[in-house]
């Protein structure tokens, strides 16, 4: 069962407010490192792995540091997430 | 807080590490303060900052200090002005096996194999020597096993291979350990209780240089946490425990001691016996242990005793077995045993009663004993790390507690001017009754044993001595003492026998742990009060010489003033006696 683009986004909002805890935090397509204010390298880790968590996927190597915006990551999640 | 204790969801707090921590600093709990340099061979951000909420959670607040990625080495053997600064309470050196220089390589002669080894532990030798100049404990992991073997099982034996270099370089750090130099935080077995083949993540070690896997981190931050809070004496002490399917299959007061599972004959059986053992090899850590049961008291005893158990009544420093809410039992025992509630780790198979204790004593541990499965209840508590020791040794801790009490005594009598003083001081109460069921076999044991401080050397089994519990024509009495220094059990035995108005004393037997305590006058004063009451006039005390007896020749005419009346008899007319105890504060049946 493929998982629909609205309930991704749902799901990554969670777990955006939950790793930086802050409830006020939507993401969008166009979301970066730079819209969030405690984003940075270290919690860049943080976030992939709650991420890999949530959605049951594994980031290949280079994908974790290629990624462009949260738009790239719900591409791969929606391709390849299994919950 | 439930989500930091075993077992924790790794995910969980990583993910929600902010909201923890903001959760428990808020919570205005009083908390020490430590300073902690990280010495890092890999990225340890994540593992610091599960082990700061574990920390917290023991009341342990923490500052740390992360050396850059791999630089553990340089700032450790040549200074960093930042760390010199920041004056640690604790160094940890989270190194493993990412950080060997090394692979396993056939082409190695044996000597240079066996070099190439030595020459690694001189390496983190220098390293321990050069960090001592904090002067504060050194934490440093072992090596886990490597993630992949060249030549498979010959890896771990042949000096050439990895596998063997790791072994090797770990019975060397635990040399250092014993040593004192460092203190040892056991990776080895963390990876292993984690599964190798999940600990290594080598994606995030070649993206992050994690040494292992992110979910893993938790548990090594939390192996720390228990290392660091048994070093800032905020282990717990007690253990209290349930006996109805915690201790012992069945329910004593509905199955009876016999219908209990205990012992050797079912797997569930086994399980209850391995419990009861490990629990009482929780002891030689120094942990107290009582009993907090819904029982009637005699029924708790019974199965105590129940012949195949590991443990016996007397391992247990308190036994609370009554029908009162067990979080108010549990007050009661630490106040009794001069403890705080945060010293407490309460098991109980019934999440009902685990879940009031929980919410009424929140300072309290209450590990979640899965009743369904017994055979996990020795993991749940031990994975814990209530009572994890650092600096010395579980024999010299059982060791300890033997000396501290002692040395109490010995305080005691040092400080106090005269023997009364120091009599005084002991705050001994003295418990002394008519036998009873729950004491026969330690009393029957006492008469047969006992040969120094004994008038007649009578030797008496536990039904004799149940028959005169039972008849109206004998006086019985046991005494227990207890002294602010603990507990010596029921070391004293009594039997009178009544003919009309005379009553003579026909055993009468001391143990010597308690000789010199004035015990002996408490019980006389017992007898004589009870004699009076069934309408003696007259005691006569006998003394059978025999060879080991000496010691007790003169204690009916010099101690207790009788009167001689030759053939090795003394006698006492009960209405001039005078009650004799002074130092022990009596109870009676």
């Amino acid at each position: 069962m493929a998982l629909n683009e609205r309930d991704i986004y749902n799901r990554l909002n969670e777990v955006f407010r939950d790793v930086f805890d802050d409830d006020s935090i939507t993401v969008n397509a166009s979301t970066t490192a730079d819209d969030i204010e405690d984003w940075d390298s270290m919690e860049h880790i943080n976030l992939i792995g709650a991420v890999e968590d949530e959605f049951g996927v594994r980031f290949k190597m280079g994908e974790v540091s290629g990624m462009k915006n949260v738009g790239e990551m719900a591409q791969i999640i929606a391709a390849r997430g299994k919950k | 807080m439930k989500e930091l204790e075993y077992p924790f969801d790794a995910q969980y707090i990583l993910k929600k590490r902010r909201s923890i921590k903001r959760e428990l600093t808020a919570d205005g709990s009083e908390r020490i303060k430590k300073r902690i340099a990280v010495l890092g061979g890999s990225t340890a951000d994540d593992i610091v900052s599960a082990a700061e909420l574990f920390l917290l959670n023991y009341g342990i607040e923490t500052e740390f200090w992360i050396s850059e990625y791999n630089k553990f080495y340089e700032d450790g053997v040549f200074g960093n002005p930042e760390l010199d600064a920041f004056d640690p309470d604790i160094v940890w050196v989270c190194t493993s096996s990412v950080n060997l220089k090394m692979r396993s390589d056939p082409s190695l002669s044996p000597d240079e194999a066996k070099d190439r080894i030595n020459a690694e532990l001189d390496r983190y030798k220098l390293l321990w020597d050069k960090l001592s100049r904090f002067g504060c404990p050194i934490i440093q992991n072992n090596f886990d096993a490597p993630f992949y073997t060249l030549m498979g099982n010959m890896d771990s034996w042949d000096t050439r291979g990895l596998g063997y270099a790791v072994n090797a370089l770990n019975m060397g750090f635990a040399e250092a350990a014993q040593q004192g130099k460092i203190l040892l935080l056991d990776l080895n077995r963390t990876a292993a209780e984690y599964g190798l083949d999940r600990w290594y993540d080598r994606s995030s070690y070649y993206m992050f240089k994690y040494m292992c896997a992110r979910d893993a981190m938790p548990s090594v931050g939390y192996k720390l946490a228990l290392i660091i809070k048994s070093i800032f004496g905020k282990n717990r002490k007690l253990l209290a425990l349930d006996l109805d399917n915690t201790m012992w299959g069945g329910i004593v007061g509905d199955d009876g001691v016999d219908g209990l599972e205990i012992g050797q004959e079912t797997g569930t059986a086994q399980s209850y016996y391995e419990f009861q053992q490990y629990v009482k090899d929780l002891t030689k850590l120094g942990a107290v242990l009582t009993v907090c049961s819904k029982n009637e008291e005699e029924n708790a005893i019974a199965g105590l005793n129940h012949p195949e158990g590991a443990v016996r009544p007397e391992d247990f420093a308190l036994i609370k077995a009554n029908w009162e809410p067990k979080d108010r039992n549990l007050l009661e025992t630490v106040q009794q045993l001069d403890l705080l509630p945060s010293a407490i780790v309460f098991a109980d198979d019934n999440p009902a009663e685990r879940a009031i204790v929980n919410r009424t004593i929140p300072e309290s541990a209450v590990p979640d004993l899965d009743g369904d499965r017994p055979e996990s209840y020795i993991q749940t508590i031990s994975a814990g790390g209530h009572f994890e020791p650092t600096a010395i040794s579980a024999d010299d801790l059982a060791r300890n507690e033997m000396y501290r009490r002692n040395a109490k005594r010995a305080e005691l009598a040092a400080n106090a001017g005269d023997y009364g003083e120091y009599l005084k001081s002991l705050e001994m109460k003295a418990e002394i009754c008519g036998f009873k069921e729950l004491y026969l076999k330690r009393i029957a044991q006492l008469t047969n044993k006992s040969n120094q401080f004994n008038l007649t050397t009578r030797r008496f089994t536990a039904e004799q001595l149940d028959g005169f519990k039972a008849s109206d024509k004998h006086i019985t009495l046991y005494g227990k003492l207890t002294d602010n220094c603990g507990d010596n059990g029921v070391v004293s035995v009594v039997v009178g026998e009544i003919e009309g108005d005379k009553m003579e004393i026909t055993l009468w037997l001391m143990s010597c742990r308690v000789l010199k305590r004035e015990m002996e006058l408490a019980m006389l004063d017992v007898l004589v009060r009870r004699a009076k009451e069934k309408g003696v006039k007259r005691i006569v005390g006998v003394y059978l010489p025999t060879a080991k007896n000496k010691m007790v020749e003169r204690l009916y005419p010099d101690v207790f003033g009788f009167t001689d009346i030759g053939g090795g008899r003394y006698e006492l007319l009960t209405d001039s006696y005078e009650y004799k105890t002074k130092y022990i504060e009596i109870t009676e049946d």
